[in-house]
């Protein structure tokens, strides 16, 4: 067993003066599960990019099969064998599985033609092959996430790849995909691929991994076995500081009912019934955390807290003032805060800068907006003021949404809706797809809302997020609540497993 | 019965409707390749016109309806390189630069026409030679078919060949899997090694060779001489027609031929004491509703796929 890839001191400095990678070493073991982690915005991410020839960097050797390579584009990684599965899946909807995999590649008969047969053919073979099951005449558009990402991993066999990068491939699987992916990795490996592993998901990395390489601010970390480090030790090693898993001090009082849910229904487009009679209340200075597996109704209730949908029947209070039925702007005015669960969706414009997202729900009062006109001087004033208090990375405030990490982006949101002085906080999956440390900070800021005296309603599908900072847990199955527990410190994972998965249930 | 039901129930109103069909059929095809592959051509009114332009030139003064029909068919494709050049080159926006075109060639066809007819308005001075109408035998022969079908011009019967080329090319070849990849994500097609840039080249070099064929039918076909702006907006209603078909073959065919069975019902109520404005603007007043219509089903569409 050699070395397949061995990066030597790369640094990369992109045109913006942004350092990626300051200097980063990696040996990489043939025929191994090689996992990569570090938080958002650690250079992960542009490290892959300069192996897969999509970056060059400025200094730095790499040692392909133990010669020195230049890899100046992706088609010359994939002509020596590199392949990667980018997050985002590099799929044409309207196009056929083998049309996708073949694209590129195509046969030909005649000189012009398309040879149909050679194409079911060839990706045929190469489905056996590697044991990957996919409805070759299908549209891309009809299939699942999972299956489409197999598409991927295909697409990049059958250009004979035996370094196999895939970056955060789970962010878009649900569990059970997940194990699927991780069983066809194995045998990947089995065959004798080599497999790089980017991810910030330390539980996954302990799953699948040989060996471990943790990245901080540009840097390599730490190399080692997998299984000589656990998953603690990885955090910590990752965020360069002591993490705390354990749950956040109680709240000190309680105050009264805020938010207050009434028998709310809603029956979707579908005609399905999404929420069934829900009825709950948030209390001043209390984090009420929903939990139950995602797709239960739980973006349509928070939409429908946030005014962005209208329920079918039912009341929502705030104090004691009715708001069934106001506009989100209205809401937002009765000093309702929205982390929406799709930041780059519904939290954040991309192609706008840091300070024009951070004024959106406030460019109207004084003192950003004189008259008719905007004062960008306050604004800039503001939002640097955010920046700083929420350490945000990013160069100035008049720096695109778009250019920062997905942790950054999340604290753009976080900061806008934190600093609107909010007397209900609706945070959906505020965690999301963000690493540890940025976690824990959002974490924190919720518990100091809560301090302060704001009811904070918690949506999530990660357990130990709601386990850690809940001050009551509600369990959502099939748009009904079917479980109440008022005090999380004693309650388990195990014990909450059946209620969201309908297989228990309290309340009728 | 009244002569004009009686005029429009009889085949020369399918006639018609095919012959106003053709010049608006083949700038359709060209902007469906060109929307396939994600960076639509809306330029076919400025391409039509030049080639029309140049054919007729180019017979007038040569006397050859081959040289007429490659000249007009280089003028198109030059100015779909011009757009390729600004879009793809310069990074322009391609709406903008189209634009830009569609004017260029307005007013540079009158210049043109100016210098070469000493006319602004028409080149009825220049005798222009035009392409032949064929009559085919027996189906000629056949009653009620034939009148229909027979006796049109060549490039009207082309134009049923090039939306079978289109099909062909569209899902045959491995250029046309490459356009549909790139104007569904090019990003995708990139990571595969294909030069998206390229293969939107082409698409838009292709729109201008089926595009001119359009302006060459209109000057040198329709009628026989080039009158200034002679495209009439049929450039744009080509759009509409190609995006009511999807941009697939079988549908722009028939996107083409709705609109054609309008121009022809506009031009067959003419004697009817209406006025000729409100007949005149009968067809493109069915290209609002017809979208119109397109988009609310779209969006219904799209409205129900979110809510699932």
């Amino acid at each position: 067993m050699g070395t397949i890839l061995s990066l030597k001191n790369i640094v990369k400095v992109y045109p913006n003066g942004v350092v990626a990678n300051k200097g980063i070493n990696i040996d990489v073991q043939e025929n191994t599960i090689h996992a990569i982690v570090g938080e958002n915005g650690a250079g992960k991410s542009t490290l892959m990019k300069i192996i897969f020839g999509e970056e060059i960097p400025q200094e730095g050797e790499i040692l392909y099969k133990g010669k020195k390579v230049k890899i100046h584009n992706s088609l010359e990684a994939i002509a020596m064998g590199i392949g990667m599965i980018h997050q985002h899946l590099m799929l044409a909807p309207d196009l056929t599985v083998a049309e996708n995999i073949i694209l590129g590649e195509e046969p030909v008969k005649w000189k012009l033609f398309l040879d149909s047969k050679k194409i079911l053919k060839k990706t045929e073979e190469a489905c056996k092959e590697f044991g990957f099951e996919v409805p070759l005449n299908k549209l891309v558009k009809d299939l699942p996430v999972g299956i489409r990402q197999r598409i991927e991993i295909l697409k990049v066999l059958i250009r004979n790849a035996e370094l196999i990068i895939l970056d955060e491939p789970t962010s878009v699987l649900t569990p059970q995909e997940t194990e699927v992916l991780f069983k066809s990795l194995k045998e990947l490996k089995a065959k004798g691929k080599t497999i790089i592993f980017i991810s910030h998901k330390l539980k996954e990395v302990k799953v699948i991994a040989d060996r471990v390489t943790i990245i901080r601010d540009g840097k390599d970390i730490a190399t080692e076995d997998a299984s000589k480090l656990t998953e603690h030790e990885i955090a910590e090693l990752m965020v360069g500081r002591e993490i705390s898993f354990e749950r956040i001090p109680e709240a000190e009082k309680t105050g009264e009912a805020y938010l207050k849910v009434n028998g709310l229904n809603y029956i979707n487009e579908e005609n399905l019934h999404v929420l069934k009679n829900v009825s709950f209340e948030v209390r001043r200075g209390e984090i009420l955390g929903l939990a139950g597996v995602e797709g239960n109704g739980q973006t349509e209730l928070v939409e429908i807290l946030t005014g962005l949908r209208e329920a079918t029947s039912g009341h929502i209070f705030l104090g004691e003032r009715e708001i069934t039925g106001f506009t989100p702007r209205d809401i937002r005015e009765l000093g309702v805060s929205h982390i929406p669960e799709d930041r780059m969706e519904n939290g954040v414009a991309e192609k706008s800068t840091i300070q024009e997202n951070i004024i959106v729900d406030r460019y109207y009062k004084k003192p950003f907006a004189r008259g008719m006109v905007l004062d960008w001087k306050k604004i800039t004033e503001h939002s640097e003021e955010l920046i700083k208090q929420f350490k945000i990375l990013a160069q100035s405030s008049k720096t695109p949404v778009s250019a920062l990490s997905g942790g950054n982006i999340q604290k753009v949101v976080v900061a806008r809706e934190l600093s609107s002085e909010p007397k209900l906080i609706v945070a959906d999956q505020p965690t999301r797809g963000i690493d540890v440390g940025s976690e824990e900070m959002v974490h924190e800021l919720l518990m100091n809302a809560r301090d302060n005296g704001i009811a904070v309603f918690l949506v999530s599908a990660d357990l130990d997020e709601i386990l850690k900072i809940s001050s009551r847990i509600l369990v959502i199955y099939n748009g009904e609540i079917v479980a109440e527990f008022d005090s999380p410190a004693k309650v388990t994972q195990e014990q909450l497993g059946p209620y969201m998965l309908g297989v228990k249930r309290d309340k009728h | 019965m009244n002569p004009i039901i009686k005029s429009i129930l009889s085949p020369k109103f399918i006639f018609a409707t095919i012959r106003v069909m053709t010049p608006i059929l083949y700038p359709a095809i060209g902007v469906a390749i060109t929307a396939l592959a994600g960076s639509i051509n809306i330029a076919l009114e400025g391409i039509m016109l030049m080639a029309a332009f140049t054919g007729v030139m180019v017979s007038g003064f040569t006397g050859s309806l081959w040289l007429a029909l490659f000249a007009g068919v280089a003028a198109g494709v030059a100015m779909a390189a011009i757009l390729g050049y600004f879009h793809l080159q310069l990074k322009a926006d391609i709406i903008i630069a189209a634009i830009a075109l569609n004017m260029f060639a307005s007013g540079m066809t009158i210049f043109l026409l100016y210098v070469f007819a000493h006319d602004k308005g028409t080149s009825s001075s220049l005798k222009s030679l035009v392409f032949p109408s064929l009559d085919i035998p027996l189906l000629k022969d056949i009653p009620v078919v034939g009148p229909m079908l027979s006796g049109h011009n060549i490039l009207t019967y082309f134009v049923f060949i090039a939306v079978i080329v289109f099909y062909y090319l569209i899902y045959k070849t491995p250029l046309g899997l490459r356009i549909r990849a790139v104007g569904q994500n090019p990003d995708a097609a990139e990571s595969v090694g294909i030069n998206v840039k390229r293969v939107r080249l082409y698409s838009l070099l292709l729109s201008g060779f089926f595009g001119s064929f359009g302006g060459l039918y209109l000057a040198m076909g329709y009628v026989s001489w080039f009158s200034r702006d002679m495209t009439a907006g049929r450039g744009f209603i080509a759009i509409a027609a190609s995006s009511l078909g999807g941009n697939l073959p079988l549908g722009t065919f028939l996107g083409s031929l709705l609109f054609g069975i309008v121009n022809a019902f506009a031009i067959f109520i003419a004697p009817l004491k209406i006025p000729s404005e409100f007949i005149q603007s009968i067809p493109y007043l069915t290209t609002v509703i017809v979208l119109a219509i397109y988009s609310i089903n779209k969006s219904r569409k799209v409205k129900r796929e979110v809510s699932e």
